[in-house]
């Protein structure tokens, strides 16, 4: 029943795969194996995945440390901190890139790419991170307490599902991000793709490339699959008890306020101060409101389309994710998270085609940019649906059955009302993602559509930093709402 | 209503859980399933239930077969270990969650929860109820839609023991008034024997024996049995007409059947402490007090080491010597 939808999730899911391979196969073998035996191709990919690695790795130290330090310590203004961690979602990465780089020009190459990439992904970790913490149950802690371990033996193993799942999320970031890493002029395979796909009549390079990272992206996936094992994390039945709060030392009550002070002060004080000093120092540029205007309603409705349809294609998968183990299951589970491993570029690209050759109705109109938000944010919204449903343990589900329940009263009455507000969280993940979503947006908006990404890639490009700032500063506005919720959410007792 | 399994096997993966179990419950019947954990008990329950399908075998429920039927058309309530209630809803929308829309919905919620002791805690949420008294709702929302079986499974595993005892009884009168049909399945030989009115022992996936809690005690069909129920200080021995010798002298046996080499029982309750010259004799090994009674290891001259059960006001210290004597007639089970 729940089969042919998350069938089709994940059809939609692997269509650009098949546009790669399709690209591909048209250049013929020979072009195949040139362009992957380049070593420009290995270093390419050295460089892709060292980075992926280190912003990944500093994400977990920071997103685990600051959520810690939100939902299980006495820190002095922990909600505020809880609201401001969530923030840097808020912060489109391009922009987060380019204020570092106007104010440092020598911050570019690697070490830029990944202090600003670190920053504006951390809080996929830290939110799923705050949100477990929130709901372990004490009594764990204090058995290993009691058994003469720290806590923190039990607290690390009981956040690796939520932490795994953040960081697998961060590294596929990191490895389809393009805009951050053009900015900061370090060359992986995302741009050298664009490169090459600009360069030439020759698309098949850019698809083989593409291709590649496919795979290098698939193979995060199992290993993460891999670790994630045979255990299985729902919480029987429900603890149902507060949690505690540590009372932290003097020493570490001041290195823990320095640390999450510092935290959002590079990662969301910087760019808004920035922001602000230009759109003040821009002031002499003209602003047009009714540009603001539909670019603003532009943006708005095509996120709230793609988060829509994303979590509605998502809820199939995450279920059947959270409750089946097995080929399928995960063979489901794992094609949707193919999609957002592949550039958006990429994403687009094979749709454009896909369009053009099967649905030119659809050619630059707005359903292909919402499909292209659908793939490219499946991930984060199976994540999402399948860490809820976990929240409802299958007991809860029997039990219902034997009142009287069919397997559909179930879900609708007992399974998604307890899922639901995880649910809702990882739909306003994509809405806010979505917003700040720049090439596929680029490629696929309908004629004549400006959103404010592009407004922004567009003014920024030509160096119009002034005129590029009320953009900017929209898209930071809008985007911190959510991530307001989000953050409130993590801090409130009852999480 | 009646409940009648019969025959059902299931294996998981390779390995049989359940070996043609049968087992049959009167109307208004509180059964007890008792087995050590992994004899396959849950599985029997889940199948009952309607949560896993049975590979052979059938279950009717009020004469009705209902081994092709989802869980949802069986009419069965279901006590899960940790009352799994649902957290999203007040106690009283828990109770009322298996009663059909309108008519007397609410009347019946105050009905259930007054049948459970716990009137008055209808807006609660779930996690403000103690373990207690979450397991006592839980058995309120099974009871309310007047199901044809009640199943509870390992209901008071969760609850600290001087909570047990009470949240027993309740749950026993509360199935008793409500005239249910219930299936307990449990670990506890204590539990299964003070609480249900007849106990089926299960064994590798089989119902071995099913009587009233006296009768399973007192004539237990196998050794496995006699053990299982209660403590047993078994002995080897050879019978002849009715007469068991073994290292405790001769001693009569309960059925007079059996005969040759085999094994004799005894249950500490029917060892008698004596002079030791009246006795078999030994040495007190250890004094354990509980109160209103004691139990006495002694260490015979023999080799053999029984524990005998006495009054509490023992005069023995570890130590003493003492005889041993057995009143009244053995088990006896031929090898």
């Amino acid at each position: 029943m729940l089969l042919v939808p998350a069938v089709f999730a994940a059809l939609v899911s692997l269509l650009p795969i098949v546009y790669l391979v399709v690209r591909a196969a048209e250049g013929g073998l020979g072009v195949v194996a040139e362009t992957l035996w380049r070593a420009r191709t290995l270093e390419l990919a050295v460089r892709s995945l060292g980075l992926a690695a280190v912003v990944t790795l500093l994400c977990v130290v920071i997103g685990v440390s600051l959520a810690w330090l939100v939902v299980r310590t006495d820190l002095p203004g922990r909600r505020v901190f809880g609201v401001l961690a969530a923030l840097p979602l808020a912060v489109p990465s391009y922009v987060a890139a380019y204020t570092w780089v106007a104010a440092l020009p020598d911050l570019s190459g690697f070490w830029g790419s990944v202090m600003v990439l670190t920053l504006v992904s951390y809080p996929y970790v830290y939110l799923p991170a705050a949100a477990a913490l929130a709901r372990l149950d004490p009594a764990m802690e204090e058995v290993a307490l009691s058994l003469g371990r720290g806590r923190m033996s039990v607290v690390l193993r009981q956040l690796r599902p939520s932490v795994a799942a953040g960081g697998l999320l961060v590294a596929m970031y990191v490895l389809a991000e393009f805009g951050a890493v053009a900015i900061m002029r370090f060359d992986v395979f995302t741009t050298q793709i664009y490169t090459s796909y600009r360069a030439g009549f020759d698309r098949t390079p850019a698809a083989v490339l593409g291709l590649l990272l496919v795979v290098v992206t698939s193979a995060i996936v199992v290993a993460e699959a891999r670790s994630r094992g045979r255990a299985s994390y729902a919480t029987r039945g429900a603890p149902a008890r507060r949690r505690r709060v540590v009372a932290l030392r003097p020493a570490a009550r001041v290195a823990g306020l320095a640390w999450s002070t510092s935290v959002a002060v590079a990662a969301v004080g910087f760019p808004f101060a920035a922001i602000c000093y230009w759109l003040l120092d821009g002031a002499s540029a003209e602003l047009r409101p009714a540009e603001l205007f539909s670019a603003f309603g532009a943006t708005l409705s095509m996120s709230a389309a793609g988060a829509l349809v994303s979590t509605a294609l998502a809820v199939p998968v995450g279920v059947i994710a959270a409750r089946h183990r097995g080929r399928t299951a995960s063979f489901l589970e794992q094609s949707t998270y193919v999609g957002h491993a592949l550039p958006g570029i990429v994403i687009a690209l094979s749709l454009v085609f896909f369009g053009v050759r099967y649905a030119y109705p659809l050619y630059q109109r707005w359903p292909m940019l919402v499909l292209a938000y659908a793939v490219l944010f499946l991930p984060a919204a199976v994540g999402a649906v399948r860490a809820s449903v976990l929240q409802a343990p299958p007991v809860v589900e029997e039990v219902a059955r034997s009142l009287g329940r069919g397997p559909l009263a179930v879900m609708r009455e007992v399974t998604l009302p307890l899922a639901l507000p995880g649910v809702l969280a990882g739909g306003a993940l994509v809405f806010l993602t979505a917003m700040k979503e720049l090439p596929a947006t680029l490629l696929l908006r309908p004629t004549g559509m400006e959103t404010l990404a592009t407004r922004l890639w567009t003014e920024t490009g030509s160096g119009a930093y002034g005129a590029a700032a009320p953009y900017a500063a929209l898209l930071m506005l809008v985007a911190a709402v959510p991530g307001f919720v989000l953050g409130h959410r993590s801090t409130r007792e009852d999480a | 209503m009646r409940l009648k399994v019969d025959g059902v096997s299931k294996e998981f993966g390779g390995t049989r859980v359940l070996a043609g179990a049968s087992l049959s419950v009167a109307d208004g019947e509180l059964a007890a399933v008792l087995g050590p954990s992994g004899c396959g008990k849950t599985t029997l329950l889940r199948i009952v239930a309607g949560f896993e399908s049975a590979d052979a075998g059938t279950v009717a429920i009020g004469g009705v077969d209902v081994t092709g039927l989802p869980p949802e058309r069986r009419r069965i309530g279901i006590v899960p270990q940790e009352a799994a209630l649902f957290p999203h809803l007040t106690v009283a929308r828990n109770v009322a969650f298996g009663l059909p829309r309108g008519g007397r919905r609410d009347e019946r919620v105050a009905e259930c929860l007054n049948l459970v002791g716990l009137s008055g805690y209808g807006e609660r949420m779930p996690h403000e109820l103690s373990g207690g008294q979450q397991q006592r709702v839980a058995l309120a929302r099974a009871l309310a839609p007047r199901p044809g079986v009640v199943l509870l499974d390992e209901p008071f595993n969760a609850l600290d023991r001087s909570l047990r005892v009470s949240v027993r009884e309740d749950v026993r009168d509360a199935l008793k008034k409500a005239d249910a049909t219930a299936v307990l399945v449990t670990h506890d030989q204590e539990e299964a024997m003070s609480m249900a009115d007849t106990v089926a022992v299960m064994r590798e996936g089989l119902i071995v024996q099913k009587g009233d809690p006296a009768s399973v005690y007192a004539a237990p069909h196998d050794l496995g049995v006699a053990t299982f129920v209660g403590e047993a200080v078994v002995l080897d021995a050879s019978a002849e007409r009715g007469v068991a010798s073994c290292a405790l002298g001769s001693l009569p046996l309960r059925s007079g059947g059996g005969g040759g080499r085999g094994r004799v029982a005894v249950r500490p309750e029917q060892f008698v402490v004596t002079p030791p010259e009246a006795g078999v004799a030994g040495l007190v090994e250890r004094v354990e007090f509980f109160g209103h009674d004691a139990a006495l290891t002694v260490a015979l001259d023999n080799g053999v080491v029984i524990r005998a059960r006495t009054r509490g006001d023992v005069p023995h210290r570890p130590g003493d010597r003492v005889g041993v004597g057995v009143e009244g007639p053995v088990l006896f089970f031929e090898l």
